[in-house]
C-alpha cells in the first residue's frame, strides 16, 4: 500500500495527528514504568523461602516472667508438641517476616565487625528441633547437636547468641566466602565471639528487609539454651490441622501462663500480612494501568471517529474511482500504524527517561530492555483494536456519497 | 453572554452525548486518582504541631566506638535521635531548652482487673515530665508527673481516653491502679483524643510513624528500673548488658527539646558541640558529628513519607496529563465539526474573542462536571485506600482544602485542555464555511 497519500492528508490535520501521537507516547511511557514496577513487586511476592512455609504456625507470647523462662519453656514445649497432629515444635527469637527482628553486624575476621562494609545479618536463635520445627533445608554440613543446644547462654548483651557455631544460608556464606568451603571456617559478632560454620541451608527470608534486595536472605541461624531472648514457638504440622493447632495451642499456652498475652497465626498469614502493602500496590498499579489503556483507546477512537466524518467525501470519491472497502479499511489501519509508531518511539525514550529519574529518587532498578519494545506491541495493538471500528465505519461510506453535495 | 454561552455549551453536549459523556469521565478518572494520591501525600507529609514545629529540635549525636566510620548523614536518617540513656539524660538535666523531653516506647502489657479478661499489650511511651506540655497533649483528667517522680522512679502514669474507655468506661478514673507490665501505677491523667500525624516522636524509637496514638505514658526511670524494655536497642558492643540499659553502651532512646525561639537553634548546637567535644575529651565518643534538625526538617531526614505514596502521586498526574491530552483532542474534533456553526455566528458579527469566549465556558463546563465525577472518584478511591492495610489508610479523608483542590486542578485542567480547540475555533475563516453550506 502507498502510503504517500497517507502523510499527504495527515499534514493537512496535524493538530489532532499530533494529538494521538502524544497520547499514545505517553501512555507508552507509563505503562513502560508501571509494568516494570508491577513485575518487581509480583517478584517480592514470590520471593523463596526455603522453611515449610505451609505447614508452620507461631505463637508469639509475651508478658512472662524472665527469670522463669528456663522452666518455662521446656514445660510450653513439651505441652505444644502433645497436641495432636504437631510434627515438631521449637522455641525461636523471631520469625521471617515476622514484625520483630534481632540483627548484628557480623565479620570473618575478629576486628572485621568494626568495619563500614561488615554484613549486618539476621540472628535467628532456636533451642532443639529448630530445624526440623522449621523445615530448613539442609545443603552441606549438618545441624546442631544436643551439646551444641545445651552449652549455648547468651552473653550478658542477650542479642549475642551463646555457643559457638552457626549455620549459615547459601546466600550469605556465598557472600562472606565468595570462592570457597564456608564449613569450617570463622564468623565472629565481638572480638571474643567466635563461630564456626557447621552448616548450610537453603536461603530463608530475614525478619525485615535491612539493607534491601541484595539481602533479603542474609540469615544465621544459633542453637539457644532455654533463655528469654525465646519469644516465640514455631509448631510444624499438616497445612490443614494448623488452624485447629493454633487454636489448641493458645488454650494450652494461656492456661500455663495465665498472665502471657499469647497470640497465634499461621506462617501464611505471617507472610501474607508482611507483603500486604505490596499486593495493594500491585492492584493500584494494574488498576492504573488498564484504565489508563482504556482512556488512551476511547481517545483515538473519538479522533478516529471525528476524522472519518469529516472525510466522508473524499472516502466517497476514493471509493467511487475504484478504491474496495478493503482499501479503505487499510488505508485507516496503515494510518494508525504510522501514528502510533511515531508514538511509541517517543513513548519509549520518555519510559526510559521516567526510569532514570525514578532510579535517582527512589529505590528503583533499571528497567530490562525488554519492557519497552513489549508496550509498544501492546499499544500497536490498542491502536488498531481502538481504530477498527471508525475504520470499518469508513469502509461501509458507500461511493454515492461522493455525487451528494458535502 | 456568560448564561447565552452556557445556554450554547449545553445544547453542544446533548447533540454529542457520547463525545461529552466519554470527556468527562477522562477528567474525572484523571483527576479523581490525583485527589486520592494527594489527599494520602498531604496526609503523610503533614506538620504533627502547626502551632510550634518550628522551635522543636531533635539533638542528633554520633556515640559509635572509634573503628566504626560512618558518614553522619547515613548515621542520622538511621538513627534520628536516638541516644544511649546517659547521653539523653545528661543532655536532659542540662535543660538548655525551654523544655525537654526523653522518649522510649514499651509494649505495655495491660491486665484488667475485672475477672476474666484477659491481658493485652498496648503501646506504651516511657517518657519525662516535659512531654506533655511540650507536644501539647491535652488533658481531661489530672496531670502529667513532675520532674521529681521522675527521679523518685514514681508509679504513676498518664492513660489515654482510649485505654480509659477501655478500662474505666470513661469515668474519671484518677487515683485508681492500672496494673502495666506486672506493676502497679496509680493513674494520675487521663489525656483527651491524641495522636500526632505522623508519631513523629516514635520514629526513631521504634514505633508506627502513623495511625492510632499511644495508650499509657509511664515516668521512663520507673518503667526501666521495671525492667520494661524498649521497642528499639542499638547496642554498639557485643558486651554491652542489655539488662542494666541505663548504662549499656546501646541506643534506645530519643532527645526532643524545645526552644524558646527558633532562633536559638545555633546557641544549642554549639552547647550540643561542646558537650560532644567533652565526650571526647573524657574518652567515651569519637566523633564529633552532630546535627540539630527542627521538627520538620527531622521528618524529611527520617523520610516518613513511603516512597510508594510518592510514587503513586506521580503516576496519578501522569495518568491526569494523558487524561487532558485525551479530553483536548475529544473537544478539538468537538469543536472542529462545528466549523459552520463557527462560521454563521462569525459572519452574524460574533468578534472572534466571543468564539474563544465560547468555547472556553464549554470546556469550563467539562472541567466542572469533571470535578464533580472526580470527586466522586476520589471519595471511592479514598473509601478503597482506607481498606488497605498501611498504618496511616485509617486516617484518609477528604478534607476541605482537597474539596477546594479537586475543582481547581478540574477547571485549570479543562482550560488548558480547552485553549487550543478554543484557539482553532476563534481562527476558523467564516467565509469558506458559508459556502459550501
Amino acid at each position: 500500500m502507498d502510503i504517500q497519500p497517507i502523510f499527504a492528508a495527515l499534514r493537512k490535520h496535524k493538530i489532532p495527528a499530533i494529538l494521538i501521537v502524544l497520547e499514545i507516547a505517553l501512555a507508552c511511557a507509563v505503562l513502560c514504568n508501571a509494568v516494570f514496577m508491577i513485575s518487581q513487586r509480583i517478584g517480592e511476592l514470590h520471593m523463596p523461602n526455603a522453611i515449610d512455609q505451609a505447614g508452620i504456625s507461631d505463637l508469639n507470647v509475651q508478658g512472662t516472667d524472665p527469670k522463669l523462662a528456663n522452666a518455662d519453656i521446656p514445660r510450653d514445649l513439651a505441652a505444644l508438641r502433645a497436641i495432636p497432629g504437631v510434627t515438631a515444635a521449637t522455641g525461636i527469637d523471631m520469625v521471617p517476616l515476622g514484625r520483630s527482628s534481632s540483627n548484628s553486624n557480623i565479620a570473618t575476621t575478629p576486628s572485621g565487625v568494626f568495619q563500614k562494609d561488615s554484613p549486618n545479618v539476621a540472628i535467628y536463635m532456636f533451642t532443639k528441633d529448630g530445624p526440623e520445627a522449621l523445615g530448613l533445608r539442609l545443603l552441606k554440613g549438618r545441624f546442631f547437636n544436643d551439646d551444641e543446644y545445651a552449652d549455648s547462654k547468651p552473653g550478658s548483651n542477650s542479642y549475642v547468641p551463646g555457643g559457638h557455631v552457626v549455620v549459615l544460608t547459601q546466600n550469605l556464606a556465598k557472600h562472606l566466602w565468595p570462592n570457597g568451603d564456608a564449613l569450617g571456617k570463622q564468623i565472629w559478632i565481638g572480638p571474643q565471639d567466635t563461630y564456626t560454620v557447621i552448616g548450610i541451608v537453603a536461603d530463608v527470608l530475614r525478619p525485615n528487609q535491612n539493607g534491601g534486595p541484595s539481602q533479603f536472605y542474609w540469615s544465621a541461624f544459633f542453637p539457644i539454651g532455654p533463655y528469654p531472648v525465646v519469644t516465640d514457638y514455631i509448631v510444624r504440622s499438616a497445612p490443614q490441622d494448623r488452624q485447629r493447632v493454633i487454636h489448641e495451642a493458645v488454650a494450652k499456652l494461656e492456661t500455663l501462663s495465665p498472665n502471657a498475652v499469647v497470640k497465634g497465626k499461621t506462617f501464611t498469614e505471617i507472610r501474607d500480612k508482611y507483603f500486604a502493602n505490596t499486593r495493594s500496590m500491585v492492584w493500584m498499579l494494574v488498576l492504573v494501568c488498564v484504565v489508563m489503556l482504556a482512556v488512551t483507546a476511547f481517545g483515538i477512537v473519538g479522533l478516529t471517529s471525528f476524522w472519518v466524518g469529516q472525510r466522508r467525501r473524499q472516502i466517497g470519491i476514493r471509493r467511487a474511482v475504484g478504491a474496495t472497502r478493503v482499501h479503505v479499511l487499510r488505508y485507516f489501519q496503515t494510518e494508525n500504524f504510522l501514528l502510533s509508531t511515531a508514538g511509541v518511539v517517543i513513548g519509549m525514550i520518555l519510559a526510559f527517561g521516567i526510569n532514570l529519574y525514578l532510579m535517582q529518587h527512589y529505590q528503583l532498578n533499571r528497567m530490562s530492555w525488554y519492557y519497552l519494545p513489549a508496550s509498544a506491541i501492546a499499544l500497536w495493538v490498542l491502536g488498531q483494536l481502538a481504530v477498527l471500528g471508525p475504520a470499518l465505519r469508513a469502509a461501509n461510506v458507500p461511493p454515492v456519497v461522493a455525487t451528494r453535495g458535502a | 453572554m456568560f448564561a447565552y454561552y452556557l445556554d450554547l455549551a449545553l445544547r453542544s453536549f446533548r447533540r454529542n452525548r457520547v463525545l461529552t459523556a466519554l470527556m468527562v469521565l477522562a477528567l474525572g478518572l484523571g483527576i479523581g486518582a490525583s485527589i486520592t494520591t494527594l489527599t494520602v501525600l498531604k496526609l503523610l507529609s503533614g506538620d504533627p504541631l502547626p502551632q510550634k514545629s518550628a522551635r522543636i529540635f531533635a539533638p542528633e549525636i554520633n556515640p559509635l566506638p572509634a573503628q566504626v566510620h560512618l558518614p553522619a548523614a547515613e548515621l542520622f536518617s538511621n538513627w534520628g535521635d536516638l541516644m544511649s540513656y546517659t547521653d539523653a539524660m545528661n543532655l536532659l538535666r542540662a535543660r538548655r531548652g525551654e523544655r525537654q523531653a526523653v522518649v522510649a516506647l514499651t509494649g505495655a502489657k495491660i491486665a484488667p482487673r475485672q475477672a476474666g479478661r484477659h491481658p493485652f499489650f498496648s503501646n506504651g511511651v516511657m517518657t519525662t515530665a516535659d512531654f506533655f506540655a511540650m507536644f501539647d497533649a491535652p488533658f481531661e483528667y489530672g496531670s502529667g508527673w513532675s520532674e521529681q517522680d521522675g527521679e523518685d522512679r514514681a508509679r504513676v502514669a498518664v492513660i489515654s481516653t482510649t485505654l480509659n474507655d477501655k478500662l474505666f468506661d470513661g469515668r474519671n478514673s484518677l487515683g485508681q491502679i492500672i496494673r502495666v507490665s506486672d506493676h502497679d501505677y496509680r493513674i494520675i491523667g487521663v489525656l483527651k483524643p491524641w495522636a500526632p500525624q505522623p508519631r513523629f516522636y516514635a520514629i526513631s524509637v521504634g514505633g508506627q510513624g502513623y495511625g492510632n496514638g499511644d495508650d499509657v505514658f509511664l515516668p521512663l526511670q520507673s518503667a526501666l528500673a521495671d525492667k520494661m524494655g524498649p521497642e528499639n536497642t542499638n547496642c554498639w558492643s557485643p558486651d554491652a548488658n542489655v539488662n542494666h540499659l541505663e548504662t549499656a553502651p546501646c541506643a534506645f532512646v530519643g532527645l526532643w527539646v524545645e526552644l524558646a525561639n527558633a532562633s536559638d537553634a545555633g546557641a544549642y548546637k554549639t552547647f550540643l558541640s561542646n558537650y560532644v567535644q567533652q565526650q571526647i575529651s573524657l574518652g567515651r565518643f569519637h566523633h564529633p558529628d552532630v546535627d540539630l534538625p527542627d521538627l520538620m526538617g527531622y521528618l524529611g531526614q527520617q523520610q516518613v513519607v513511603p516512597d510508594d505514596a510518592k510514587l503513586q502521586t506521580n503516576l496519578a498526574f501522569g495518568f491526569l496529563l494523558i487524561c487532558i491530552v485525551n479530553t483536548v483532542g475529544l473537544l478539538l474534533a468537538k469543536c472542529l465539526r462545528r466549523s459552520r456553526e463557527i462560521g454563521v455566528r462569525r459572519a452574524l458579527g460574533a468578534t472572534r474573542g466571543a468564539v474563544f469566549a465560547q468555547f472556553m465556558v464549554e470546556s469550563g463546563m467539562v472541567g466542572v462536571a469533571g470535578g464533580v465525577l472526580g470527586l466522586i472518584f476520589a471519595e471511592l478511591g479514598l473509601w478503597a485506600i482506607r481498606h488497605q492495610p498501611a498504618d496511616y489508610a485509617k486516617l484518609a479523608h477528604l478534607d476541605v482544602s482537597m474539596f477546594v483542590a479537586t475543582f481547581v486542578i478540574a477547571l485549570i485542567a479543562s482550560l488548558i485542555a480547552g485553549l487550543l480547540p478554543a484557539w482553532r475555533a476563534c481562527v476558523v475563516a467564516p467565509a469558506p464555511q458559508l459556502k459550501s453550506v
